[in-house]
């Protein structure tokens, strides 16, 4: 069978196969990548990207299947020997040390013995010829995002792969610095080397990609050309059904309802040496309306939010009001007393204990706000009705699980998250503040929690999102602010965004803050 | 004046077993590796060293073998806790008290015997100089040993592209292991270096401090070894500068007690932990060059996906 290999693929995979206990992660996966052409690999949350990907990479080893690279059959057993195959990669997560520096980060994956200088050297020299300008004597720890995925790249490019993989490599990224991003992958592509680009966003796929294999669950569904598809085709492809769309309805009499959550000059000074400080930060969400907060990862939302939800007590009582009562130095079990509920970022140890159950779960959040029906005289838990208001919750958000009452960490990312977002929604809190609130969740489920959002918001209450997905944002909010380096700018209403307004205000455009961190940097 | 050099010359003495476990720890930690059973590798290599100077009659013998007992002892600790990944807190304490369990009875047949000395220094000439002479070239060979093994890891770590390697495990053994890097291969050369380090510190004790052999007779010396490392923010000459404050305080205040000051003398005796510890907290106020320093997956069982 190996007799009809296509000369110019560059890498081939036959029947690539990888099992985790009994779940098939990847099934039977068929895929070529033809010299100087980019690739995309498109499939929803669990579809097998990741792990297919990592089999490519040395890091898993196939349970069975062929990868043949330029017509060889090779058997790749570590990340080491890929990259001597001329494999490179850009991971998702990054695999960068962030208590190094950028050259001495790039000089561990180059096997060679020059000095750091002359690699610094080096690297500075290949990132301005991309246009991707790095100072290689900075710290990983201070940069940005963006930044941090210039490192990863020049370091994959370092090694002068023939094929180089990214993995969600917009997800992070201001739509100014993805533009970026896809001017240096078409370049690469015209020096004759392949990408292999790993994405869920059908329109960054349509606009840079030459073919796609589209994956659902473990299997490949189908391959294509992404220009000649429309969005919805690729969605359905991948989802296998039609997505429902999110209906926002207009919110009416926002201007006259009153402001249940107000922060007024919300300041706060980092905790630890890389985080970020929170600047005088003033916003009010009124009754009825969604507010989104976008930014790049790390621009002071998880602070912002810890200081909303009472995790860190502010010094002004006056800086955060619920329902027009000062709340600043108030506890997080205080200000769900006051009508507030919050879903935090990480759904494990943050927004869930991992080994207790559901039920549990619920009684730890809600113990407070549901007193009377959750807990009887004497301080004695009441099992029955703490059980039947879980299974409430997992029916009202279509919750799929092994178990009646499983433990939280047996749930998958996706229905944890809509279990999390379904405990505080079924509460019907008054303001309710969320933190990526569809990190991790398939199409699907994703358009559910969303739209329960909205009728939360139309319903009376007032909603604040914080999301890094300005999709979601745009697809939510009534309004949407964006915080970029610890500020906060003024809200836009929807009708005025654009997804260039939006993302100029997050590269930190308008205060001027870009060109000072070129500058600096 | 005499006097002067000799108290010197004691504090040296006292802070040298502590600088070479300490150093040695250091290195493991730096590799994301916590061993708490230094107390325990160091006294298996004090009986070690005592029993083979003791049976061969040879100090360099005995110190031999203090280094290879410390460093086949933390070889027990890297295949539980790198090869079975177990936990690296459990395992270490149970080190230390193997360590501590298995030396008194190793050792109850060398109690009372007289044991060999390491001979210190003597450079016909040099050693006379008054002063400077004794303090320069008339220590015992560890005290030698331990100020260059300090130089020579600070070089390693910060200077040396596989000590940046070992420093980039220590900070990521994800990243680490996801850039090719051999995590564990790595972590089994620091962790028995290490060990060797231990076993020579301990060595350092029945051949060199007190030619004996004492049960016990590390006296917790491992533990403050082990404080040294985290109170210096995991740099080796904040571990040196810890290491001589510890001593000369513990040799002050047993002069001091010697005097007969009128202070309780369990507050004295407390004086040198009290001291070390404020010292290396104020040397380390920069939080941002603690964080950077500190091996953020220190402690952490690595267990690569197949």
């Amino acid at each position: 069978m190996s007799a009809n290999h296509d000369r110019a693929n560059l890498l081939e995979v036959r029947g690539l196969t990888k099992i985790f206990g009994t779940l098939a992660a990847c099934n039977h996966i068929d895929l070529n990548i033809a010299k100087g052409e980019i690739h995309a690999l498109l499939g929803e949350n669990g579809a097998g990207k990741s792990t297919l990907v990592k089999m490519l990479f040395g890091s898993l080893e196939p349970n069975s299947g062929e990868i043949f690279w330029n017509g060889q059959a090779v058997r790749i057993t570590s990340p080491g020997l890929a990259k001597k195959l001329g494999i490179g990669m850009v991971f998702q997560h990054f695999s960068l040390f962030e208590a190094l520096t950028a050259a001495e980060n790039i000089a561990l994956s180059l096997n060679d013995g020059s000095p750091i200088s002359a690699i610094a050297a080096k690297a500075r020299a290949l990132s301005y010829s991309y246009g991707l300008p790095l100072d290689p004597e900075s710290l990983v720890g201070d940069l940005s995002v963006g930044e941090r995925q210039r490192i990863e790249i020049i370091r994959c490019l370092l090694q002068t792969p023939q094929l180089i993989i990214l993995d969600e490599p917009t997800s992070v990224l201001t739509p100014q610095e993805a533009d970026k991003l896809f001017e240096t992958l078409e370049r690469l592509r015209a020096e004759g080397k392949s990408i292999l680009y790993i994405s869920h966003r059908l329109e960054e796929v349509k606009r840079i990609c030459d073919r796609a294999t589209v994956l659902r669950h473990g299997k490949v569904v189908g391959h294509c050309n992404p220009r000649q598809e429309t969005a919805a085709s690729l969605a359905r492809m991948m989802v296998g059904n039609e997505v429902k769309a999110v209906v926002r309805a207009p919110a009416k009499g926002i201007e006259t309802a009153p402001a249940l959550l107000e922060i007024h000059g919300l300041t706060r000074k980092p905790a630890t040496p890389f985080a970020i400080p929170l600047k005088n930060i003033n916003l009010s969400v009124r009754a009825g309306e969604v507010i989104g907060i976008a930014g790049v990862a790390g621009n002071g939302q998880g602070e912002f939010f810890e200081s909303v939800s009472g995790e860190v007590l502010q010094q002004d009582p006056g800086s955060v009001r619920i329902r027009g009562k000062d709340a600043g130095g108030v506890s997080i079990t205080g200000r769900r007393l006051m009508g507030a509920a919050f879903v935090p970022e990480e759904r494990l140890g943050h927004g869930a204990a991992p080994r207790m159950k559901l039920s549990e779960n619920l009684l730890l959040s809600r113990h407070a706000t549901d007193g009377k029906s959750f807990v009887g005289s004497g301080g004695m838990v009441r099992n029955g009705s703490v059980y039947s208001a879980a299974q409430r919750i997992i029916a009202a958000m279509d919750v799929r699980k092994s178990a009646p009452d499983p433990e939280a960490a047996a749930l998958s990312g996706g229905n944890l998250q809509k279990f999390i977002v379904g405990r505080e929604l079924d509460r019907k809190p008054s303001v309710m503040v969320v933190n990526q609130p569809t990190w991790g969740v398939d199409a699907g489920a994703a358009a559910h929690i969303r739209q329960a959002l909205i009728e939360l918001a139309r319903s009376g209450s007032a909603v604040l999102v914080i999301s890094q997905d300005l999709d979601e944002l745009f697809e939510l909010s009534d309004a949407i602010a964006v915080m970029h380096n610890g500020e906060l700018s003024a809200p836009l209403p929807i009708a005025e965004a654009t997804f260039e307004r939006i993302g100029l205000l997050m590269g930190g455009a308008e205060p001027g803050h870009a060109e000072h961190r070129m500058e600096t940097a | 004046m005499d006097i002067t050099v000799n108290i010197l010359l004691t504090i040296a003495t006292a802070a040298t077993p502590l600088l070479i476990a300490a150093i040695g720890e250091l290195v493991v930690e730096r590799s994301g590796v916590l061993n708490l059973g230094v107390e325990g590798m160091m006294i298996m290599g004090a009986v070690g060293g005592f029993g083979a100077g003791y049976l061969t009659g040879s100090p360099w013998i005995g110190l031999l073998a203090a280094i290879v007992v410390g460093a086949l002892f933390s070889l027990l600790f890297a295949v539980m806790t790198l090869s079975l990944a177990t936990n690296q807190v459990a395992t270490g304490l149970s080190l230390t008290l193997l360590g501590l369990g298995l030396s008194g009875m190793i050792g109850t047949s060398f109690v009372g015997q007289p044991g060999v000395r390491l001979p210190n220094l003597d450079i016909p000439g040099l050693s006379s100089i008054p002063v400077v002479g004794k303090l320069i070239f008339g220590q015992d060979p560890l005290f030698y040993v331990s100020i260059g093994l300090t130089a020579a890891v600070m070089w390693f770590l910060f200077r040396t592209r596989t000590g940046l390697t070992l420093r980039s495990i220590g900070d990521s053994h994800v990243s680490a292991h996801a850039l090719g890097i051999k995590v564990i291969r790595y972590r089994y050369l620091a962790v028995i270096f290490g060990g060797a380090c231990a076993g020579l510190a301990g060595g350092h004790l029945s051949l060199v401090y007190t030619p004996q052999w004492v049960e016990n007779m590390s006296a917790g010396r491992g533990w403050i070894a082990l404080a040294l490392v985290v109170f210096a923010s995991w740099r080796p000459w904040r571990v040196l500068a810890g290491a001589y404050i510890f001593g000369a305080v513990w040799i002050g205040q047993l002069h001091a007690q010697a005097f007969g000051i009128p202070v309780p003398s369990q507050f004295l005796s407390s004086l040198p932990y009290l001291a070390t510890i404020v010292v290396l907290v104020l040397i380390s106020r920069n939080k941002r060059l603690t964080m950077m320093n500190t091996p953020a997956s220190l402690g952490q069982p690595f267990v690569p996906d197949r």
